[in-house]
């Protein structure tokens, strides 16, 4: 049996018909085309922008989020990876277990004062440009709480978008994701000290070296006291 | 739950053992409660221990504000087999407030009872891990004691944010 | 079947018992959390190790501690539920029942029998969806991501069950003191009904997908095995204490809020590893599926929330025509109720244990103090004694089938 392969509208399409356009292209480029019909040649087929603005455009479609959950809003950031929310629709749904990797942090449920040190420090080793989300009540405005353990997520980390909900739905969290897409999309400065006019709040270290006063650092030989 | 008779002869069992060890019961909505002094509350644990209430359930702390002695430290025991439900009263001071640990006849009692001292400021005498659990390790004074205010602070809001004293840096 | 792979046997060849080094042993102490994926949240474990094998350990615990006790002294006694219910928070009908249980025992009400059956049926679908939800993390730490993504499927399906009847995915606020605070709507009862019959055969599923996993089984089988009576002097309760044998379970054994009408099991374990673990809580699911099909069919009539007007609010017909009825509901929603004094500790089996609620009452209109005996809290003890002079790579499988719930832990 014999297979024939035909164009549908009848014709062959020559290998010197895709030649002679290719010619015509390069003819009109080369001096042929006068400046406005240029113009409108170039602007028919070339896309122009900024290199701020691609980047900008690529860094709010790929966020990577930190893998990083509190209490009960965490539950309902794992659902937004699931089949219902599925955020992978939009390109976030690549969790980073280390910070170092992630470049969006989402605090899911109430901040105690115990927690808030181990936040600040996890916002900071992430590398700029970063984004924080708030998400629900507690750590927004501390919800129902409002007592001598917990401590607002605004006094010691910017917050760029707050989600509110007690807790909110997996769809408010991805439609939080999206504002912030909005935001980082449209013109913001990267770095969330120019952003957020804080510039000369970086930290010191201390002159001595040594890090006995910093949370979190165990002296060489106790384990007891942690 | 024993009834009121079974609890007046559990705690005359109790006094037989030592006299001044029971203070007194209640029996109020099929919950049988003994009072304790809080110095003999190992001893009845174990008396109880003995007679079949060996799952230590629950570990309370309370604070009887108005009322003296204002602390209180209530040991929920069960009995898995007669499915039987007795409770333990301890009530001391608030000045240097000090219960024996039970963790030598109950372990699970390790994490209550830190919690109570937490919460509360009851030193259990012989715990040998008494740390804060909860509260950070710097934490001065006893949240959950009626006395300590409930804090919270005002919540920035856009309206507010120009007035409000703290900001995040 | 063959499941058994050499592998465990040349591992059984090497001896976990500690072994003096000539010039010293040495020991490398190691900081898990409080961020950390494997965690279940912001546990922190100190762990100390020799090698690969697990020494020491210790959870720091406190990472959420929210104060949600201190913060029930300060809110009259109905609008305490919705605070307790964020303690455990995988679990929010269990906890929001120990509340309104003891709070019901202190005023002495009695709750109507299409509200305990109601009850029933909300605690038993939330035991599914927090099964469903460490079935679906667990298997997340030992590396099968897609069990992920089928229990969250049939998560989202209990979900729209509880949004049905109350409103809102989690923390629903449905119980209330003396009853449920609205009846089902229609169509309720068709759409569980169809969940109960879907759910047996996707619960075979899961066993079909994890049961001959060879990974599944290598890493859960004859690892950390701890024994009874070990386990109750810790206090532990709930699948950690059933699956060691121990038939314990509230509901049959103390039976509330009418268990006593259903028939149903309780599936215990033979040795108490972490194999017999994962079973315990997958048979469950069979169980609590035949108690919600059972309580369907006998869901009687009458009025879902007792009609005691000193402390359920009156419906909103009554307000138009009665005076009395806008008296107590100004009285209920500006004070409350008031309790007699008096203390109540009502226990009832939470998907991780004996959860129990505490209530001190002094006569007013507020409790003077509202605690929760959380099974996670006391069950975390027991992770030292299980994992002990085993492999690191078991630590993690154990806390994934101890299945702690931080918010619980901390409250």
């Amino acid at each position: 049996m014999e297979i024939r392969r035909e164009p549908l509208d009848g014709r062959s399409a020559r290998p010197a018909d895709f030649r002679s356009r290719q010619l015509r292209a390069h003819d009109m480029l080369d001096n042929a085309l006068e400046e406005e019909d240029l113009d409108k040649y170039i602007e028919e087929r070339v896309l122009t922008t900024t290199l701020e603005k691609a980047v900008s455009w690529a860094r709010g479609n790929s966020f990577f989020p930190l893998t990083f959950g509190l209490a009960c809003c965490a539950i309902e950031m794992m659902s937004i990876v699931g089949s219902r929310v599925d955020i992978a629709r939009f390109g976030f749904e690549a969790m980073r277990a280390s910070p170092r990797q992630a470049d969006l942090i989402i605090l899911s449920g109430r901040v105690s004062t115990k927690m808030a040190p181990v936040v600040r420090r996890l916002y900071d080793q992430m590398l700029d440009p970063k984004w924080a989300i708030s998400m629900g009540a507690c750590c927004s405005s501390m919800g129902v709480f409002n007592n001598y353990a917990l401590v607002p997520s605004d006094k010691f980390m910017p917050i760029d978008v707050h989600v509110p909900g007690c807790p909110p739905r997996p769809e408010a969290l991805a439609h939080g994701i999206l504002r912030l897409r909005d935001k980082v999309q449209g013109h913001e400065p990267a770095g969330w000290r120019e952003r957020y006019d804080a510039v000369g709040t970086e930290e010191v270290l201390p002159e001595t070296g040594d890090a006995g006063g910093a949370i979190n650092v165990l002296q060489p030989d106790d384990t007891g006291r942690a | 739950m024993p009834d009121a008779t079974g609890l007046e002869l559990t705690a005359h069992e109790l006094r037989d053992h030592r006299a001044d060890s029971v203070l007194g019961t209640t029996f109020e909505r099929d919950r049988a409660t003994i009072d304790v002094n809080p110095e003999y509350v190992v001893e009845v644990v174990t008396a109880l221990h003995a007679k079949g209430y060996t799952f230590l359930a629950s570990l309370h702390g309370v604070d009887y504000y108005p009322e003296e002695p204002r602390l209180g430290v209530i040991y929920e025991l069960l009995d898995m087999k007669e499915v039987d439900r007795i409770t333990v009263r301890v009530r001391v001071g608030v000045d240097a407030p000090s219960v024996p640990t039970v963790i030598g006849l109950f372990p699970g009692a390790n994490h209550p009872e830190r919690e109570v001292f937490d919460m509360f400021g009851v030193v259990f005498d012989g715990h040998d891990d008494l740390r804060r659990i909860l509260m950070p390790e710097d934490y001065e004074g006893f949240p959950q004691r009626r006395d300590f205010p409930v804090g919270g602070e005002p919540v920035l809001f856009t309206y507010n944010s120009e007035k409000s004293y703290g900001k995040w840096q | 079947m063959a499941v058994s792979s050499d592998y465990r046997k040349r591992e059984e060849s090497i001896t976990l018992a500690s072994e003096p080094h000539e010039q010293s042993r040495e020991l490398l102490t190691l900081n898990i959390g409080p961020h950390h994926p494997a965690t279940h949240g912001v546990l922190r474990l100190i762990a100390t190790l020799e090698g690969e094998v697990v020494r020491d350990i210790k959870p720091i615990i406190g990472y959420v501690h929210t104060g949600i006790e201190k913060t029930a002294e300060d809110k009259a006694y109905w609008k305490v539920i919705p605070v307790v219910e964020r303690m455990d928070y995988v679990s929010y009908y269990f906890n929001a029942m120990a509340y309104c249980g003891a709070v019901e025992n202190l005023l002495g009400v009695e709750v109507p029998p299409r509200a305990q059956y109601l009850r029933v049926i909300h605690l038993e679908l939330n035991r599914l969806m927090s099964h469903l939800v460490w079935l679906g993390t667990s298997m997340l730490d030992l590396g099968a991501i897609s069990m992920f993504w089928y229990a969250f499927r049939e998560r989202e399906t209990i979900l729209d069950l509880f949004e049905m009847s109350s409103g809102q995915r989690m923390h629903t606020r449905y119980f209330q003191v003396g009853g449920v605070i609205e009846d089902i709507p229609p169509g309720f009862a068709a759409k569980v009904r169809s969940f109960v019959q879907e759910m047996p055969s996707r619960a075979d599923q899961y066993a079909d997908l994890l049961e001959k996993n060879q990974i599944v089984l290598e890493r859960l089988r004859g690892t950390c095995i701890v024994d009874e009576a070990t386990l109750l002097g810790l206090g532990v309760t709930g699948p950690l204490l059933r699956a060691t044998g121990n038939p314990w379970d509230l509901r049959k054994a103390a039976p509330y809020s009418s268990y006593d009408h259903f028939d149903f099991k309780i599936p215990v374990g033979t040795v108490g590893d972490n194999y017999d673990r994962f079973r315990v809580r997958l048979a469950e699911f069979y169980e609590s599926v035949k108690i919600i099909g059972q309580a369907l069919d006998g869901l009687p009539e009458g009025p879902f929330i007792t009609p005691d007007r000193k402390v359920s609010l009156p419906p909103r017909h009554e307000l138009a025509t009665s005076m009395e009825a806008l008296i107590h509901h100004f009285k209920l929603v500006t004070e409350g109720f008031r309790v007699p004094p008096g203390e109540a500790y009502y226990p009832i089996e939470s998907p991780r244990g004996e959860l129990g609620c505490y209530v001190r009452a002094d006569g007013s209109a507020k409790p003077a103090r509202v605690h929760m005996r959380d099974p996670s809290f006391v069950n975390l003890q027991a992770l030292a004694p299980m994992v002990k002079d085993s492999y690191i790579a078991d630590l993690i499988a154990t806390l994934a089938m101890l299945d702690p719930i931080l918010g619980g832990i901390d409250r």
